[in-house]
């Protein structure tokens, strides 16, 4: 900020004493609450990664607790991010190049309304309205044609309550965040690199090809892999629509799924008690592990690509 | 396909003749097209039997396309066919997305209506025998009055710790941080957005034992969890806003003798306040649908409960998730109230978001319109 400079010609007041020390201690708070977070998580889990599994309900040991959950988180936020990252690419370049100027603003503001809804919401209407219309219409037509694919093979489930359908509610619920952000770089195309590629004769599509894509791309990217974050720590859809087993599961369409981390916290920790609390605690540390990586890779390739300026 | 073959006949557009222009396909071709891919589609579904509209929207949005490339190519060539193709799908796939958002709406405003009475927002889960007798044969009883409450009071103490904490943080980001702190505080509040909401519940959840005993489940918990979630929103947000108002007006108050803070209070927020209360409201908007980190840390109990410091409260997307899963007997009751209980807040999630572009439009400085 250039107003710094202007700062050391002030004299020093105690409200100003005051209130820079206000706002540096809110600064240090958030450093304070992130350690907090990291450090109870570990205080109360260890116990349940090294504690005497005798003492808890199920597996020998805490890897073999906490694999088929890590499997089945990523396996859920992948398939949400393969359905929800080509549609939101699309949906993106229609409100930033094809849409009528007038109509973008409104557009986006819609695809912002998606995010809004809770994903308790979204959860109860997945298993009400979706669910059944998959099982009627998709899944025994996947079953019968393409079950030498392992993804569709198995019994299908009556009720829907498959790892594909908690895919598809999380490929919803994380459509608008990769499109605002799609959305965004695409707008931030030089003019001059879309003119120049117009004047040459290309067609609208050949433009957005030569011009907008290639510069987009890092933001794309990065904004598909924080969709992928929000993925994989959404909790409540996965919680009332899965219904979940234990070990790995790849077929998509059956009854037995791997749950995710988050989804299996919400669904036994209300109930659970002693060690087993502790568990549960592990497993979201190693969840807080897990989307942590996953953001900062994200971040990594947007500032790469934004520096770089590929253009 | 002899609706392909008739839409292309009348494709050619009369003007497209000359010789230095490119034929083109008309706009009235182009409504030919779209009602052809509609008409196959219904046709396909009146062959084998019922129509069903989803099947009709899906069989007929990539005729559309198919057809629109076929005649494109046909008269216009390969890369005008190309773009054609590109402009239709894209379009389709934002229609599909409108899907839904349609139908969860929809669903929402059917399902919940029905439940959405005096009774329900004043009454609790706290049923006497003559309740579950009246309910029993389809008489509406029970409310959310209690989840109401808890949802109000455990938002409110999020945004009471968030608010301050975020907006102190982005004033000293914007206007004193440099160096090294400032770096990592911009770090740790990108690393706090990703932090899954149910880890949030399980900080607020293992830090409150230490006071209130093991197994302990209060408002302030889920207070405290929603705040975790809440503050990075509201730090990017003020961040963005601040950073927006003039240096020229900083430089006007420094060099009037205004002291810095009398500046950052007088001058920088009151340019800044219409962005910066959006950003608060749609921060609210975004927490006051959270249910995992409440259901760890604030519980779930039958009836009103004012006392944020001492035992369980429930909150509407608790509430909901309860009445759905559990819903006792008979069951439709039970889920009645889950549908009420979620239109209640796809409600107030829709005042807010109207809120904050209302609070946008009104505050807007003269400065900056």
């Amino acid at each position: 900020m250039s107003s710094s400079t202007i700062t050391r010609a002030t004299v020093t007041r105690r409200g100003d004493r005051v209130f820079s020390g206000l706002s540096r201690g809110a600064g240090i708070a958030i450093l304070v609450i992130l350690a907090g977070v990291a450090t109870f998580l570990f205080v109360e889990g260890r116990a349940g990664i090294f504690g005497d599994t005798e003492e808890m309900s199920g597996s020998d040991s805490f890897l073999q607790y906490v694999g088929p959950l890590v499997f089945g988180t990523v396996f859920a936020a992948t398939l949400a991010l393969l359905f929800a990252a080509p549609l939101a690419v699309a949906v993106a370049l229609y409100i930033s190049h094809y849409a009528p100027r007038r109509l973008a603003q409104t557009l986006g503001y819609i695809i912002d309304l998606l995010a809004a809804i809770p994903s308790v919401v979204f959860g109860i209407w997945g298993i009400t309205v979706l669910a059944p219309l998959l099982t009627d219409n998709i899944y025994p037509w996947l079953n019968a044609n393409l079950d030498f694919i392992p993804f569709f093979s198995g019994t299908v489930s009556t009720s829907g309550r498959s790892m594909l359908t908690a895919g598809l509610v999380l490929a919803v619920m994380i459509l608008p965040i990769v499109t605002a952000i799609s959305r965004e770089v695409f707008l931030q195309t030089p003019r001059l690199h879309e003119e120049a590629s117009l004047a040459l004769g290309a067609t609208r599509w050949e433009m957005i090809r030569q011009a907008v894509l290639p510069y987009g791309r890092s933001g794309v990217i990065s904004g598909a892999m924080l969709g992928l974050g929000r993925a994989l720590g959404e909790t409540m859809a996965v919680t009332i629509i899965l219904s979940p087993s234990d070990g790995y599961f790849w077929s998509v369409l059956t009854n037995q799924n791997s749950n995710t981390i988050a989804s299996n916290i919400a669904l036994k920790f209300p109930e659970a008690y002693g060690l087993d609390v502790n568990r549960l605690i592990a497993t979201g540390l190693v969840l807080f592990a897990i989307t942590f990586i996953v953001n900062a890779l994200a971040r990594r390739i947007a500032n790469a690509g934004f520096s770089g300026a590929d253009g | 396909m002899t609706a392909t073959e008739q839409t292309l006949t009348s494709a050619v557009s009369p003007s497209g003749a000359s010789p230095l222009t490119a034929q083109q396909l008309s706009r009235a071709s182009r409504v030919g097209i779209a009602s052809a891919a509609v008409l196959i589609g219904l046709g396909i579904n009146a062959v084998l039997g019922e129509v069903r509209w989803g099947w009709v929207v899906a069989i007929a949005a990539p005729t559309f396309v198919l057809l629109t490339y076929v005649a494109s190519r046909l008269v216009e060539g390969q890369r005008r066919a190309v773009d054609r193709v590109a402009a239709a799908t894209a379009t389709m796939a934002f229609l599909v997305v409108m899907l839904p958002l349609i139908s969860v709406l929809w669903t929402v405003i059917s399902e919940g209506a029905s439940r959405l009475d005096g009774t329900f927002l004043t009454g609790d889960l706290r049923l006497t025998p003559e309740d579950l007798m009246a309910q029993r044969e389809g008489v509406a009883a029970g409310g959310a009055y209690h989840a109401i409450v808890g949802t109000l009071i455990i938002t409110g103490l999020a945004a009471a710790i968030a608010v301050p904490l975020g907006l102190f943080t982005a004033i000293y980001l914007v206007e004193y941080g440099k160096g090294r702190l400032a770096r990592a505080i911009t770090t740790m509040v990108d690393v706090m957005t990703g932090i899954p909401s149910i880890v949030a519940g399980l900080f607020a959840y293992a830090l409150f034992i230490l006071i209130f005993g093991p197994g302990s489940r209060t408002g302030i918990a889920g207070g405290v969890a929603l705040s975790v979630l809440m503050t990075p929103v509201v730090v990017r947000s003020a961040e963005e806003m601040l950073k927006l108002v003039p240096n020229e007006l900083r430089e006007a108050s420094y060099a009037l003798g205004v002291p810095k803070w009398r500046t950052i209070v007088k001058v920088v927020l009151p340019t800044a306040i219409a962005g910066i209360l959006t950003g608060v409201t749609l921060a609210i908007a975004r927490v006051i649908g959270e249910t995992a980190p409440l259901l760890i840390a604030a519980g779930v109990a039958q009836s009103s409960n004012y006392n944020p410091f001492d035992g369980r409260m429930t909150s509407l997307p608790v509430f909901t998730y309860y009445q759905y899963v559990q819903p006792g007997i008979p069951t439709d009751a039970g889920v009645a109230r889950a549908w009420a209980a979620a239109l209640v807040l796809v409600i107030i999630v829709a005042v807010l978001f109207t809120v904050a572009r209302v609070l946008a439009w009104i505050l807007k400085p003269a400065g900056l319109r």
